[in-house]
């Protein structure tokens, strides 16, 4: 499908209200609920709330070298370059070692923007350039970005990265510079386009099906059925801020 | 008194032979027009005149809907301005072309600065690496 299509709309209502199956019928002609189908956008749709992206990380899958190399195909994707001093290198996403002090136990996990339903960047930010879009995926519009940082110390979870030195030769994707602050996109220039994250794809290969991305709203999507059958942890739950990151086996 | 007075007619005997100066370098007529490269693709998103007065307005909305909607196939993309107008650049070393010096020729001649190659990538995308 590359372009919308009235007809299609108009088939699709026709479907629904004749099957009894997509919901309970009252009454011949009634539909108590029906199950909005969702689909991936194309690149001329623009983002609705019908969907809710979302990405499950099982981290029993994962092992450190695992997420090293989930972190090199980000860095990749995206032309992040490690800056002059280490600690100003820009990270998107990143290699977060836990241990029970307890058991000794140990586990590492990946830890990007989580993309919260209630996002507290957007919260804190004085000039809207931290925003959410209407399908979950938190940004920085850097157009509108003037490097205040708030919105790094707003983040429970690190997930932002200041630019302090000048950038050049950027992914064309992946616009990011000096001045102003940025954060893992939920590769949104790869989505908008009916695509998946880089590290999704990457962890294809290297953990296969430690990674799934999809959407949350979707009943019928894979994420959706899994995060059903399973026990899932969002980092920091007291928060509130609904993360749609979700892990599986903290 | 009397030696600011000195120093404000010092000040403006300076500005105009200074001005004397500048007007000799450009004794026929001014500064000379910008004149920037010819683009790589056939034709332009629209024509030259147009382009000329409203491309910050169509990279600017389209713009807010690429960053806020999503809309990712809109014709006024910054990407395609790389793609097409992309020329050798003194800055850079001789294979590698950039969008630079065409912006440049009339934003100097302008006086208007632009930043967007701070975040935005100045050279076109090469094979695979094209999104």
């Amino acid at each position: 499908m590359t372009k919308r299509c009235p007809t299609d709309t108009v088939r699709r209502q026709v479907l629904v209200g004749a099957s009894a199956l997509a919901g309970v019928a009252l009454t011949p002609g009634f539909v108590l609920m029906t199950a909005p189908k969702a689909a991936a956008k194309t690149a001329s749709e623009a983002a609705t709330d019908k969907t809710r992206w979302g990405l499950l990380i099982d981290t029993g899958k994962l092992d450190k070298a695992a997420c090293d190399a989930l972190v090199a195909a980000c860095n990749a994707e995206h032309g992040l370059k490690p800056a002059s001093r280490a600690e100003a290198s820009a990270q998107w996403v990143r290699r977060v070692d836990i241990k029970d002090k307890t058991t000794g136990a140990t586990k590492s996990l990946p830890v990007m923007c989580q993309h919260c339903e209630n996002p507290p960047c957007a919260d804190v930010c004085p000039t809207g350039a931290s925003f959410r879009r209407a399908d979950g995926i938190v940004l920085v519009d850097k157009h509108i970005c003037i490097g205040c940082r708030y919105c790094m110390l707003a983040c429970p979870y690190k997930a932002r990265s200041f630019g302090y030195e000048p950038v050049s030769d950027q992914k064309p994707s992946s616009p990011h510079g000096v001045g102003t602050v940025s954060a893992c996109t939920l590769c949104v220039h790869r989505v908008d386009v009916g695509g998946i994250p880089a590290c999704v794809e990457a962890c294809q290969g290297i953990a296969p099906g430690a990674m799934l991305f999809g959407d949350l709203k979707d009943p019928d999507s894979a994420i959706s059925k899994k995060v059903s059958e399973i026990m899932v942890t969002r980092i920091r739950a007291d928060l509130g801020v609904e993360p749609g990151v979700l892990y599986a086996g903290l | 008194m009397i030696r600011s007075f000195r120093l404000i007619a010092a000040l403006i005997v300076g500005l105009a032979v200074s001005a004397g100066a500048y007007a000799g370098a450009y004794a026929d007529g001014g500064v000379p027009l910008p004149s920037p490269a010819k683009a790589t693709g056939a034709t332009c998103v629209e024509p030259a005149d147009i382009m000329r007065r409203n491309h910050m307005d169509f990279l600017k909305q389209q713009r807010d809907e690429t960053m806020h909607l999503g809309i990712r196939d809109g014709k006024y993309a910054l990407n395609g301005c790389v793609e097409c107008h992309a020329t050798d650049d003194p800055k850079t070393p001789a294979a590698v072309k950039t969008i630079e010096p065409f912006c440049g020729e009339c934003h100097a001649y302008a006086a208007v600065k632009l930043d967007c190659w701070s975040c935005h990538t100045d050279k076109p995308a090469t094979g695979s690496a094209k999104k």
